[in-house]
This record gives C-alpha cells, sequence and structure tokens, in this order.
C-alpha cells in the first residue's frame, strides 16, 4: 500500500430495520489494490459495496474516500461507479449512448463525450458494436459494455458486484485474466464482491472475508489460506481438517496437546503464551495429510475410507474415524496408486507437526 | 402433436371465431345499414349509398359534439397519462405506509357504476361551479382515464430491472436526470399507448358525460340526442366512424405494449 488509503471504513453499521446488515466494518483499502470482498449471502459484502457507492447511507461510523467523509452524500456526486450483477445496461440505447451516459450526465459536450467512448470501446475491443442495441450482444459482449460504461469517466476506483456470476466456466475465467490485466494496466483501485473463492483468490491482492455481517479476516489469499484467523474462514475455505484440542505440557518440539482422536504436538511458534489446560482449535490443511497403509509402522489416526472425489490432478480422500470424525486427505493420482484403497478399507492419516496451525481467534 | 390435438384446437378455433362474431356482429350490421339506402334497417337491403354519412358531415350538430369530444378526448389523454405515470412510479419507488390503500385508491374508479360516477361528478362540480361546461367532461374523464394509464405505465415498469435506476444515479443523474434519460424513455412504449387508450376511452365515455356534459355535450350524448328524438340510420354511420376511430386507437396501443425482448426471441 502506498500513502494514504483511498477508502476507509471506521466502524462503520448499518441496519436496516432490527438487523444489521454490517456490523463494525473498520478497515481501509489501498490506492491501486485489488480487493475482494467474500462470503456467503447474506453476509453483508453487497450492503458495504453499495455504501461506498453512496447507495446506502450507513447507520453509524465513517466512510472516508480519498481522504473526505462521504456520509450522505449521494452516489451522484461521487466517482464510485459500479458493475452490477445484472449489469444494468440501459436496453434503450446503443452500445455507445450506453458508455457515454455519464459523460452525458455530467455535462460534458457531445464530441468530447463520443470520442472518450470510443476510445474506452477500443480499449474493451467492442467497438465494431457501437451501434448495436444491448440485446444484440452476447453475455461476455455486455460484459464489457458495463466495463467501458463504468471506466469512461476514468474513476480512481471501480466497485464491482458479482459481475462474472452469470456467466458460464470457460467465459468466467477469461473474463477473469481480463479484470486482472485492465486492472494492473489502469492502476485503479478495484473492490471486488463475490461469493466465488477461485475469483477472490486469483483476482485479489487482499481479501476480505464477511459472515452476518462480520468482517471475519483481512489479508492476501496466501495469508488466509495458510493462516485462517478462526473457524469460520478455515470452514470457509473448505479445504482444513480442524480439531479442537487442550494443551498438555511442554515437550522439546514444542506443545504436547491432546484432542479428540488422540495426542499432537503443536510447534511453539503457533502457541507463543501457552500453558497446561488452555483450550485450543488447530488446523491441518488436506493437502499436508498423510495416508499410509494399515500394516505400516505410522504413528497416526485410523480412519475408514468414506468415499472420494475427483479434483483435476488431485483427489480428495473422504475418511471417518471410530468416532465419527470427519477428516479430509487431498493427494495426487500419483501418490495415491500405491496405496490399497476402496471404500471402507481402513487407513492411517498422520501429519507433521510443522503443518499444524492454531487458529488465534478460537 | 397428434390428431386428437389438431381436433381440439380446430373446435378451439371454431369457439374463438363464434365468440368474435357474437362480439363483432351488431357493429357489422350497423356499419352495412350505415351504406344501405332504406330508412329503416330491414332485409333486404336497398341501394349502396353514402346518403347517412353526407347528412351527418353536413349536420353543424355533429361537428360540434365532434369537436367537444376531440378536445376532451385529447385533454383527458395527456392528464389522465402524466397522473397515471406519477401513481405507478410512485408505486415503482417507493415503499411506504398504506401503500395498498393508496394503490386501491388511485384504481378505484373504473370500478364505480358510472350512474353512480356521473351523480357525484355532477354534484360535487356544481358545488364548485364547474359543471356544464368543457372542462367539467375534461375533469371527470380524467378521473376515469387516470386508472388505466397507471396500470398500463406499472405493467411496464415492473418489466424494469430494478437496478436500471440506481445504475443510473451511479453514473452521475441525480434523481431528475434519471427519470428524464432512463425511467421515461424506458416506460415510452406505455407512455403512447396510456395517451391512446385513455384517448379511447374519453371518445366512447357516455353516461358521466351525459351527467356533467351541459350543453357541451360530446359525440356520444349527442347521439344519444339523435336516438331520442327518431331513429336514424345517421347514427349507424356515426357509430362506425366512432369504432373506426377507437379501434385504431386500442391497436396502436396494443402495437406499443408488445415486449420488444420477448418479440427478439
Amino acid at each position: 500500500m502506498t500513502s494514504s488509503p483511498i477508502v476507509k471504513f471506521d466502524n462503520v453499521v448499518k441496519k436496516f430495520g432490527d438487523f444489521t446488515a454490517v456490523e463494525k466494518a473498520d478497515f481501509e483499502i489501498g490506492r491501486g489494490e485489488f480487493l475482494a470482498i467474500m462470503g456467503s449471502s447474506g453476509c453483508g459484502k453487497t450492503t458495504t459495496l453499495r455504501m461506498l457507492a453512496g447507495l446506502e447511507d450507513p447507520t453509524s461510523g465513517n466512510i472516508y474516500l480519498d481522504g473526505e467523509r462521504v456520509n450522505g452524500r449521494a452516489t451522484w456526486d461521487r466517482d464510485t461507479p459500479m458493475v452490477w450483477q445484472s449489469l444494468a445496461l440501459f436496453p434503450f440505447l446503443t452500445v455507445q449512448e450506453n458508455v457515454e451516459f455519464s459523460l452525458k450526465m455530467r455535462g460534458v459536450a457531445k464530441a468530447e463525450r463520443a470520442e472518450r467512448a470510443r476510445k474506452w470501446l477500443d480499449k474493451m475491443q467492442i467497438t465494431e458494436f457501437a451501434n448495436r442495441n444491448i440485446a444484440q450482444l452476447s453475455g461476455g459482449q455486455r460484459q464489457r459494455v458495463a466495463l467501458a460504461r463504468a471506466l469512461v469517466t476514468e474513476p480512481k476506483i471501480l466497485l464491482l458486484d458479482e459481475p462474472l456470476s452469470a456467466l458460464d466456466a470457460h467465459l468466467k475465467v477469461r473474463m477473469q485474466a481480463v479484470l486482472s490485466n485492465l486492472q494492473k494496466d489502469l492502476g485503479i483501485t478495484f473492490v471486488y464482491v463475490t461469493h466465488s473463492m477461485s475469483e477472490a483468490f486469483s483476482m485479489a491482492d487482499r481479501v476480505v472475508i464477511m459472515s452476518r455481517g462480520r468482517i471475519e479476516q483481512i489479508g492476501t489469499p496466501v495469508e488466509i489460506y495458510r493462516e485462517p484467523r478462526n473457524r469460520f474462514v478455515a470452514e470457509f475455505l473448505g479445504s482444513a481438517n480442524i480439531f479442537e484440542a487442550t494443551v498438555e505440557e511442554e515437550i522439546a518440539e514444542g506443545w504436547k496437546v491432546i484432542h479428540e482422536e488422540g495426542r499432537a504436538i503443536i510447534p511453539a511458534s503457533e502457541l507463543p503464551d501457552a500453558k497446561t489446560g488452555d483450550k485450543i482449535t488447530f488446523i491441518v490443511s488436506a493437502e499436508n495429510m498423510q495416508l499410509s497403509a494399515p500394516d505400516s509402522e505410522q504413528d497416526g489416526i485410523e480412519a475408514t475410507v468414506a468415499g472420494d472425489e475427483f479434483v483435476g490432478g488431485t483427489a480428495m480422500i473422504f475418511l471417518e474415524t471410530a468416532s465419527g470424525k470427519e477428516l479430509k486427505v487431498q493427494k495426487s493420482h500419483e501418490e495415491l496408486s500405491t496405496l490399497k484403497r476402496k471404500a471402507g478399507s481402513k487407513l492411517i492419516v498422520s501429519w507433521s507437526a510443522e503443518h499444524c496451525h492454531v487458529l488465534p481467534d478460537e | 402433436m397428434g390428431n386428437e390435438n389438431r381436433i381440439i384446437n380446430g373446435w378451439l378455433m371454431v369457439h374463438i371465431a363464434l365468440c368474435l362474431i357474437f362480439i363483432f356482429a351488431p357493429i357489422a350490421g350497423s356499419f352495412v345499414f350505415s351504406l344501405n339506402s332504406d330508412r329503416f334497417p330491414s332485409l333486404p337491403l336497398g341501394e349502396f349509398s353514402f346518403k347517412w354519412y353526407r347528412l351527418i358531415y353536413e349536420d353543424p350538430l355533429v361537428w360540434a359534439g365532434l369537436f367537444n369530444t376531440v378536445v376532451v378526448g385529447l385533454t383527458v389523454a395527456v392528464i389522465a397519462t402524466v397522473l397515471g405515470f406519477g401513481g405507478a412510479y410512485t408505486d415503482f419507488r417507493y415503499n411506504f405506509f398504506g401503500k395498498s390503500i393508496y394503490l386501491a385508491l388511485a384504481l378505484l374508479p373504473p370500478t364505480i357504476p358510472v350512474v353512480i360516477m356521473g351523480l357525484a361528478m355532477l354534484a360535487f362540480l356544481s358545488r364548485i361551479h364547474l359543471s356544464g361546461s368543457t372542462i367539467s367532461v375534461i375533469i371527470a374523464h380524467g378521473v376515469m382515464c387516470s386508472p388505466f394509464a397507471m396500470a398500463i405505465i406499472r405493467l411496464r415498469l415492473s418489466q424494469m430491472d430494478p437496478d436500471l435506476e440506481a445504475a443510473a444515479w451511479n453514473l452521475g443523474g441525480n434523481e431528475w436526470a434519471t427519470l428524464r434519460h432512463v425511467i421515461i424513455p424506458f416506460t415510452k412504449p406505455a407512455i403512447f399507448a396510456a395517451l391512446f387508450i385513455t384517448m379511447a376511452v374519453s371518445f366512447d365515455e357516455f353516461a358521466v358525460a351525459w351527467f356533467v356534459s351541459g350543453l357541451n355535450e360530446t359525440l356520444p350524448v349527442k347521439i344519444l340526442g339523435f336516438l331520442q328524438g327518431q331513429v336514424s340510420p345517421r347514427i349507424n354511420a356515426i357509430g362506425s366512424l366512432s369504432f373506426l376511430l377507437s379501434i385504431t386507437l386500442i391497436v396502436l396501443a396494443q402495437l406499443l405494449l408488445r415486449n420488444p425482448e420477448a418479440e427478439k426471441k
């Protein structure tokens, strides 16, 4: 992040009647940053974006845009264009008229409007459709019109509300690349709301994870993936095995803990000020789990194979321990080929201590 | 499709044809007799003649009635469409306490029996010294036609992507600019349809106009005057022309109300 942030949420709360849509949002967005706000539906991510756009007013707290407090300032007096999930293109205007719209609203003269719109149509590679109606365009082309329309005023920040959710999978990946490159070329801030982890993690510099109006974690994709702060984030990411444990004693390698399925060692760096009897929650990511044959010498948890899922170059194996806890192990097909397994067979699941991560907020 | 369906479809066609004949036979009959030289509508027909059309063309009372009808119709169409647009947009845009009551009241006038409406209008307008003039017919018809305009424009607004208006605000248009550059262009076909339909409703409306028009009778009121005096085939001629005018307005409105998006698919 360079110099002052472009956006600052200062203890922002938004209520609709008794319902709290956003609870104490407190974060900053840097200039030129690609920030994704991620969460399942109803988590407050879209409300957060709409407050930034000026379409909703916070119930309490302050929002600063480029250093200025913007509470109560109408959306038409901010330059915070948004790309909508429905795209919200004007069906009664041509492509070029759509792109010119915000210039027209700002009183830019006709000739200049046309020139500036042309430049963006060009940049988005849709010049040939300039005089078409919106109904005549494909999904990907409409997406480009929506981007050109939002960017024509050359704003410092662009807001995107699940813009790719209507596209099919292969077009989605291509548009992700378009967006990523566009953001780097323009050097402006993108705030991107999505429920899709793959979209958020592949494009964003930093990700905000929200649930039930609360911000659960903010960080780079790698930080969040490696070090989720709490159980919600760990579960949301979907690939972590979560254990509840009690700290037992300090040993040379770290702390010995006792969890539902047995004992484990947690590196001392993960538990800087632990003491015997502390309750902790730690995770081990599925790809860091090891599987061994039941007759091997490996120390670990015995579990029964419940099924598996094909995930591209890898497979996710689901196992169940004697006490009914589900464990996930992700392995390449080569690694798995040496292991005799079918549904119902017993295997030993293990991991090495350095792959344990303690959830700091639990 | 199997044979069975073809038979069912055939019968349905016949059914629809019979319904249409039932509705339009009297009008067609009136049209036929308007071109018949005989004084009374009877078979066999007499000679083909434009006599009755010539007679109404030469009658200054008919022209006066038509003039009143056109003035009232055009004015009412504009007033009712403006009011209807306001009512429909209020419904689209705002949620407020008592909204369902507001909607019920706004859409109420067509459900009131016209005789009651006419009497009430007469009583009210004479109180405020506005009865018996063209203005009074305009006011009364404005009340009766606005709900039609509102219903048509409401339907169009319901087809609008709810994000469209907010998108226009977000792109720098304030509420008035958005109304002008987004809402009105989007509802334009419905606005024109509302103009035509309210004009047609006003053209055809008789009962309330009869109560409140006084000496400034509209054409339907004039026709009744003719009927009371004598049964003249001139009425067939006027009827045919009125029908032609009304059906033209309704067809125009229907053409405008075809959903252009659905059309393309």
